[in-house]
């Protein structure tokens, strides 16, 4: 009923679209008009990730595409070696590059599969890692490290990950790496 | 970044001439309504008694000449001046209708190349020293015409359209600006019964996105296009809304504590039960 009024009084109207495409069509315009901001963030987000792991810096490839209603960041960082400890060292070098694809939607769906490249596992750029960093040595060290990267390296670079919530326990990593306590 | 420079300039000294505001119209895109906000907040500040200069700086399409009804009477056009073919006063063209309105036309068969940006900046300031306001009407775009406009002026006015693409231009213009300006907002062609019914940006969705100082909106009003067909600005008529509007946007220019003028629809019935329904105000 209230709903047969409200398109009677036109509340369907396009000023809607209007304001969402103006909306995207600016973050996207405000990005590239800001390619410094880009690069600081790149740099941040790669000083980060690598207190964790040791990644190729040259190869770092920051993009951002619409994908539904946001905007997208999609990093692909390729990581040289992962650390074994949390104070920097990389004591266990990987020699294999193994993709890290990151990707972060401006609209968090927080009832999204867990886990759909390995990417989120291994990197340590998830948000909620950076969160735990005095304990990231334990999922870091508890880590087969060639386990990682066979799975790694498939993982589709363009895929999207999402964010999902980690257990400070010991991070959920690939299931055949470390099973679910 | 610039702001430094430009409180700088402040003379100190006792007999030096209080300098005019320079504020430049401007918007990125083309056709909304930059030209005719310019001819009517100039008209309206005269009114209020204020000496004022508007500054056409779309060279090679001059057009508020025409807006103001001034065609017949331009002699000179600001290349003349700025090339020293002709003295400021052969040049500024008197508007009868406003006592101490006047016009600094463009040069219509030149091209935007042609301005030197330092003198058009000399120009501007020797403007100030003369006029309490000194009004640039910038050209569409954000390329040489757009530059020489900015290029003497410390303050502006952004004229935007409820519509995507100008608030887009908007927003890019604003951020070529930066701070130094203290851009302020006009919405213009504002229709409020598309607003309520969900079919136009309203005031508060462009600003939403533009977060500037709102100067005040002026509606689409058919008065406006038949003003510009006989080149006598709204801002003299004394029976419309949008005259108001425009004198009230004239005073908060002036520095008046007056609320931003918001143009009202009658309310019809049906309307209002649209609005109980759920329905948008402008």
């Amino acid at each position: 009923m209230i709903d047969f009024f409200r398109k009677l009084f036109g509340q369907s109207g396009s000023s809607s679209t209007a304001k969402e495409r103006l909306r995207l069509v600016l973050m996207t315009d405000h990005l590239e008009l800001a390619p410094d901001m880009v690069e600081a963030m790149k740099r941040d987000l790669v000083d980060v990730i690598s207190r964790y792991v040791e990644v190729d810096r040259e190869k770092i490839d920051v993009t951002f595409e619409q994908q539904d209603k946001a905007l997208a960041m999609l990093a692909n960082i390729p990581i040289l070696a992962v650390n074994r400890s949390s104070n920097g060292h990389a004591t266990a070098p990987v020699v294999a590059a193994a993709p890290v694809v990151a990707a972060a939607p401006a609209d968090i769906d927080p009832d999204a599969p867990a886990g759909e490249t390995l990417g989120a596992e291994t990197s340590g750029s998830e948000t909620p890692v950076v969160a735990e960093t005095p304990n990231a040595e334990t999922p870091v060290a508890e880590t087969p490290v060639d386990a990682q990267t066979p799975d790694a390296s498939v993982a589709d670079p363009k895929r999207r990950r999402r964010r999902r919530k980690r257990k400070m326990a010991g991070a959920p990593q690939s299931p055949e790496a470390a099973p679910a306590p | 970044m610039h702001v430094l420079n430009e409180t700088a300039e402040a003379p100190a000294t006792d007999g030096a001439p209080k300098l005019g505001r320079a504020i430049v119209v401007t918007s990125g895109k083309g056709g909304v309504g930059k030209t005719t906000t310019t001819a009517n907040l100039g008209t309206a500040l005269a009114q209020r008694g204020a000496r004022v200069v508007l500054v056409d700086a779309d060279v090679g399409l001059r057009n508020l000449d025409i807006v103001l009804g001034l065609e017949s009477r331009v002699q000179h056009h600001v290349l003349d001046v700025i090339e020293e073919r002709a003295t400021l006063d052969d040049a500024l063209v008197a508007d009868k209708r406003s006592p101490s309105l006047f016009l600094l036309a463009a040069a219509q068969s030149r091209e935007k190349e042609d301005v030197d940006i330092d003198k058009m900046r000399d120009l501007v300031r020797a403007l100030r020293e003369r006029f309490e306001y000194v009004l640039i009407d910038c050209p569409a775009g954000i390329e040489t015409g757009f530059k020489n406009a900015v290029a003497g002026a410390e303050e502006a006015i952004v004229v935007c359209t409820p519509e995507v693409s100008a608030v887009r231009d908007v927003d890019r213009v604003v951020g070529l600006l930066g701070n130094r300006f203290r851009p302020q907002l006009i919405v213009n062609r504002i229709r409020p019964h598309l607003v309520r019914k969900g079919k136009m940006l309203s005031v508060e969705d462009v600003n939403a996105i533009l977060r500037l100082p709102l100067l005040g909106v002026i509606a689409d009003e058919p008065e406006i296009i038949v003003s510009t067909n006989r080149g006598e600005p709204v801002a003299l008529r004394t029976d419309l809304p949008t005259a108001a509007a425009y004198r009230a946007i004239a005073a908060r220019v002036a520095g008046e504590d007056v609320p931003a003028p918001m143009p009202q629809q009658k309310e019809s019935l049906l309307s209002r039960v649209g609005a109980w329904f759920g329905g948008r105000r402008p």
